[in-house]
């Protein structure tokens, strides 16, 4: 009887007191909400997969265009976003690190390290969307014009209404990944609220593990979103 | 309770990687391959998208066996999405 799962669980419970009562052991608990978490994510690789599917369909039919209008944009701000996004994931991985070994300074300082970074970021991308309102590269402007040729044609000019088509597909993608880079640093400004005031312990992290995993998510769908919008045409 | 937990080495050992693997996809896109451009770039994304999925998120040493289950459906729907599309417009103009 000393054995049995009921018996180990009530034991577990009084050593851990952030294990609910309807799991059977904390693990059991950790990997439920974990899964959870993956389950959320997978519902944002279907909606951002939407945007990819959109983007291949058109790059494929305006194959020229495309190239030509991804060349328009700063690839040396769109490499540093990149830079910026992989150091924010480093450190959101040491802050859940630092949960995990009960570090609770060092874990804050994680933390805002990471909202610095993904605040750079979109400072970085805001510099960017600027630029594109001032060259008239914003889809549905009286005024759209972008002024490259097809690759390999020197003689032909953009399709302008194809050109609009990719810097329509440009802002929504950037701008849903920003808005999700919005809602993350909201996430760990309520999680360094929370971590400095000693909520997270090496039993409970659960909070700044899962806001980990939705943050390297989003810098996944950066590390696509960089070479299919920047670099596919940047080759003389 | 038997969570693993990585070495800060290896966290570093992995950002190095994802820092380098976006200085190569740069470099490359300035090389004309031809067609090979952007089967490079992605190529280079997916390397770099599976370090942070496996070691990031560890999955590598994830617990729970159901979470790799989800994540390999996730591609896989994700494949339908854009194979059988492209299946469509891809081959609209043939006659």
């Amino acid at each position: 009887m000393h054995n049995s799962p009921a018996a180990t669980a009530t034991h577990e419970a009084h050593q851990n007191p952030a294990h609910l009562h309807h799991f059977a052991t904390a693990q059991q608990q950790k990997d439920a909400a974990s899964l959870g978490m993956w389950l959320f994510l997978v519902t944002e690789v279907m909606f951002f997969g939407g945007m990819f599917c959109a983007y291949l369909v058109y790059r494929y039919w305006y194959f020229g265009d495309f190239g030509a209008a991804s060349k328009s944009l700063a690839i040396e701000l769109g490499a540093v976003n990149t830079a910026v996004l992989i150091c924010s994931s480093l450190t959101v991985a040491m802050a859940v690190r630092c949960a995990q070994v009960g570090k609770q300074k060092a874990m804050v300082v994680y933390l805002l390290l990471t909202i610095a970074l993904g605040l750079a970021f979109l400072g970085i991308k805001g510099i960017e969307y600027r630029e594109k309102f001032v060259q008239h590269h914003v889809p549905g402007q009286a005024s759209f014009h972008l002024d490259e040729h097809i690759p390999g044609h020197p003689d032909t000019p953009v399709n302008q209404q194809h050109a609009q088509v990719y810097f329509s597909l440009y802002f929504a993608m950037t701008g849903m990944h920003a808005l999700h880079m919005i809602i993350g640093v909201g996430l760990f400004a309520f999680l360094t609220y929370q971590a400095w005031k000693g909520a997270y312990s090496p039993e409970y992290y659960t909070p700044v593990e899962n806001a980990g995993l939705y943050w390297h998510f989003v810098d996944i769908v950066w590390i696509y979103l960089f070479p299919l919008l920047y670099l596919i045409d940047r080759h003389p | 309770m038997s969570e693993h937990i990585s070495s800060v080495k290896l966290y570093v050992g992995i950002w190095l990687a994802l820092l380098a693997g976006t200085s190569l996809t740069v470099f490359a896109a300035f090389v004309d391959l031809g067609p090979f451009n952007t089967i490079v770039a992605l190529s280079i994304a997916t390397i770099k998208a599976i370090l942070v999925v496996l070691f990031f998120m560890h999955v590598k040493y994830a617990h729970e066996k159901m979470t790799k289950l989800v994540i390999v459906t996730a591609i896989f729907f994700l494949f339908i999405l854009l194979a059988l599309s492209m299946a469509d417009y891809g081959t609209r103009l043939w006659s």
